[in-house]
Formats: structure tokens, sequence, C-alpha cells
């Protein structure tokens, strides 16, 4: 089974963040790079990456065969996606086992959703 | 001169056989088994254009052979040089006398220490002969994590002091039922809606059906092993008739029955015919028996539910589970009416393990559907429709509950 896991930025864990030493800082990082490590080296891990800011993100909307484009900032929204895992396990409390390692699960930011898979064999039945 | 697609089959026909040999000559597993992958490769460029040679599993044996010595050096070089170079065999030109080795190596790629996910990736490398890439394309997951997945299997198979020979007897029957496992895993991760993306995958149905064939070779005498094989067979029967030309899935009841493969349907059901006279019962017999029963019916409408449901109640005495007991109320609903089925349903829902699941919903939306109440119906096709896990079902559960939009009054 194949599960994302989203993990969120918001005002509050921002100010977290920013009031940490860089010891703690490092720690973080630190704990973010044993966890890359260990699903990489179990082979769960398939996709992993940070995203950066929203205010850097761009609108995109066809219209009439015309494709346009609003650059941020937008208004702010409270939460945002600020990063994921896309992993590949053997069930749901595997997958929950790797988010609670995610430091922003500390503050209640990170998500685990089932991928939608091409199996029809329920049909047959 | 041979087409790429022979070759392809050879080199998976001949993998284990040269794997077995390396490793039985030099021991170390996961050294031998980097070597033939790398024996595989090179005979997949050279064979289709320069021609197969003449005793093709002795170039197989001789090339990985020399690999595997070049790999051991590397290796041996990186440890210092601790060992000394004397217990460098010179690779041995004659090919070994051919001793089985499929059996042991799928109990060695099924090993309990690893994950099923390594399970399924090694035992595709290692026994199927398959290219790491290729396994990557055939389960949608990038090289890099199949190739992970082995070496972390290999490694945890050294750690874990397996050898390559056969398990005492006494764990033999616990060792095969993981190989099983593994081989019904691999034809269900095969059996999805075709797709873009299919388009040059390595057929992993197939695989797994000549992977459980080569098992059943080797145990003749075990009804799961057959029972395992007709399952698949009869199942597999049914592939042309599953698919709309669009991707879309087609539910049993709806299936063109001329396009299933009598010819595959015939083998699947005298193999489950014989081996349920002949050896003691088991699931994987009894989902084979219900798949022949469904094979059988020329029409949706003749269908033996009365059987049907007979099987599902064995098969829930001997290996409950969810999907036995939803498998078991459809039955119900088809011999004593929808209502009953309704009323098995609700009962059934107490098991936590199928509360809220989305095939509870399907199952009572198509209950309801056959008791006329469409409203209901449709109700629970949207319910389920939004909690299943797969797109081809979604897209089926959704144009369920399409058909049963009454005409919008304005």
């Amino acid at each position: 089974m194949k599960y994302l896991i989203l993990i969120y930025s918001n005002p509050a864990s921002r100010a977290v963040w920013e009031g940490l030493s860089d010891a703690q800082r490092a720690e973080g990082l630190q704990r973010y790079a044993a966890l890359n490590e260990d699903l990489a080296a179990s082979g769960e891990l398939i996709v992993a990456e940070a995203l950066a800011d929203p205010s850097l993100a761009t609108r995109v909307s066809v219209r009439a065969g015309r494709t346009m484009t609003t650059d941020g900032p937008f208004a702010e929204a409270k939460e945002h996606l600020a990063g994921f895992y896309l992993i590949e396990c053997e069930g749901i409390d595997r997958a929950v086992g790797h988010a609670a390692r995610v430091p922003e699960a500390a503050y209640g930011l990170v998500e685990v959703r089932p991928v939608l898979d091409l199996n029809g064999l329920g049909l047959d039945m | 001169m041979s087409t790429a697609t022979e070759v392809e089959g050879l080199l998976r026909e001949l993998a284990p056989g040269v794997l077995g040999a390396l490793v039985r000559r030099y021991g170390g597993f996961d050294t031998c088994e980097d070597a033939v992958q790398e024996a595989l490769l090179a005979a997949a460029v050279q064979w289709p254009t320069g021609g197969v040679p003449g005793n093709p599993k002795g170039w197989l044996i001789t090339v990985s052979s020399r690999r595997r010595t070049e790999l051991w050096r590397n290796e041996a070089a990186r440890r210092r040089r601790e060992q000394a170079a004397a217990l460098l065999a010179p690779p041995d030109p004659e090919p070994v006398p051919a001793v089985d080795d499929t059996l042991t190596l799928l109990l060695l790629c099924c090993h309990p220490s690893l994950t099923q996910v390594s399970q399924v990736a090694l035992t595709l490398r290692a026994v199927g002969g398959l290219r790491t890439a290729e396994i990557a394309r055939a389960l949608l997951v990038p090289e890099a994590t199949v190739a992970q997945r082995i070496s972390r299997a290999k490694q945890r198979i050294r750690t874990s002091g397996a050898e390559f020979r056969l398990p005492p007897q006494a764990e033999r029957s616990e060792r095969i039922a993981a190989v099983l496992q593994v081989l019904y895993l691999i034809f269900n991760e095969g059996y999805t809606a075709s797709s873009g993306s299919a388009l040059h995958r390595v057929e992993l149905t197939g695989e797994a059906i000549r992977l459980t064939r080569q098992l059943r070779t080797r145990l003749p005498e075990d009804g799961e092993v057959a029972g395992l094989l007709a399952l698949m067979l009869l199942t597999d029967a049914r592939r042309p008739a599953r698919t709309r030309p669009d991707g879309a899935l087609v539910p049993l009841a709806e299936q063109d029955r001329s396009l299933w493969d009598a010819q595959t349907i015939a083998e699947g059901v005298t193999l489950i015919t014989e081996t349920l006279a002949s050896a003691p019962i088991g699931p994987y017999q009894l989902q084979a028996a219900i798949a022949a029963v469904h094979d059988e019916a020329a029409r949706f409408e003749d269908t033996d539910w009365r059987q049907i449901l007979g099987l599902y109640e064995l098969l829930g005495s001997i290996a409950p589970g969810p999907m036995v007991t939803l498998g078991r109320i459809v039955a119900v609903a088809m011999v004593h009416g929808p209502q009953a089925g309704l009323r098995q349903l609700a009962a059934a829902e107490a098991d936590p393990a199928l509360a809220g699941h989305h095939r509870v919903h399907a199952v009572r939306a198509h209950l309801l559907d056959l008791a006329g109440d469409q409203e209901a119906a449709r109700a629970c096709y949207r319910l389920a429709a939004r909690r299943t896990l797969s797109v081809p079902e979604q897209r089926y559960l959704e144009s369920r509950a399409a058909q049963l939009t009454p005409p919008s009054r304005a």
C-alpha cells in the first residue's frame, strides 16, 4: 500500500521553529535525516520533498485555451503544505509509525492519506 | 536469430538454475545473486543480435561466475584483503549437473525475516529472472526503491543466518504457505486495470502463474499449491472480458462470457476437481472451487449459487476473514433473497474489521439495488465510491450510482 505523509505548517509552528536555538534546529533536521535514511534503507521510500514557501507559488488557470498565471503571495491561508513523503509499506499502522517520527507531529501538523491503486480484483467477488 | 521476447523467456527459465549452481558452488547468496543479475543483463543485450549460445545455461554460469569473482575481489579488497586470495576458486566451465534449485530459492526469497514487499521484489528477481528496472515498472515504484528493497532483503537473509538449503521438515509447511502468499500477491499486483503505464510492463499475472507452475512441478502432492494455481488460472481466464476498451472494469455479472479463455478454464477446472478429490482441503482450493463454479456458468443467471454458498460456508469455517464473510453474504442474497443478505450484513458489521469498510457499503448498495430500493442503493454506492482505495472500483461504483439517478425533475 502506498501512503502520502503530508506535513503542514502554520503560524504557530513557524514561530516555534524561528524561536529554536541553532542546536535545537540542527537536532530537528537530524531527525528528518534519520527518518529519510531509514525509509530509504528499508525500501519503503518512494519520494520525499520539502516545498518552497507558499509566497513562491504560481496559480495556473486555463480559460478558452489560454494559460494564465498569477504569482504569489496570496492571502495567507492558515495552514499550508510544507512537505511530503510518498512511501509504500505494509499497512496504515506502519505508515502512522513513520509519520509519528516527523518533528511537526508534535504540533498535530502531520497527516497520512492512503493512495488509490489500480487493483480491481474486488469487482470479481 | 531469436527475438528479444524469446530471449527474455529463456533467461527467466534459466535464472533460478544458474543462481542455484553458483550459490552451491561458492556460497554467499548475496554476491551470487548480483552476479547472476549482471549476467542476465549482458545476455539480454547480446543474445537477440549475436545469437543464443549453444549451451545458454553454461554461458550464464560462466559469465556470472566470472562476475562473482570480480565482485568478491572488490569486496575482499574493501575488507583489506582479510581473506586469502587462494580461496578464489577458478570458475568451472562445466555446468553443474541439473539439481533443482527453484524450490530452495523460493523458500529463501520468502524467508520470514523479510517484509512482504521485499519478498515480492526478491522473488521476482532471483527466481523470476526479472531485472530491477522491469520489477520497478511492474510494481509502479522507482527503480531505486526496488534496488534498495532487494539489497536490504539480501542483507537481512545474511544476518538471519538463513542458508541456501531446504528448511527442516517441521518448518516446511509454514514456509511454503509464505511462498504461496507471495505468489498470490504478485498475481494480484498484476491483476490491475490496463492503462497507459501498463503497456511496457512485465505481465505479473503471467509471471505469478509461471512461478506457481514451477512450484507445483516440485510439490505435486501439495493440495494448496495446486489450489492456488487453479485459482490463478480460473481468475485469469476471465481477463479478456474484464476490461472495456475505455479501460473501465466490467463486474462478473456483466462480463461477456464468450470472451473467457475456455482452454484455461478447462485446465483450472480439471486441476481443482482432481485436487479436491485427493488432497486435504485448504483455503486456496476452496477459493478455486468458487471461481470454478462461476466459470462453469454459461450465463450469470445460470450460476449455481447454492454450491457457492456451501463453499463459502466451508471456507468461513476453516479460514474466516472479512472478505470471506462478504462473499458468503452475497451468496446468501442470491439464494435466499436480498433481504436475508441485508440482515446478515447488518449483523456482520459488528466485526470491527468490517465496520465502515467500503466493501460493506458496496455489497449493501448491490443488495438494496436487488431489493428495488434504488434511492438507498444510490447513497450506498456513493459512500462506497468515496471510501474505496482502488481507482477502477471507484469508477465502477460511481457509474452504478449514476445509473440509479432518477431523471431530474424541473
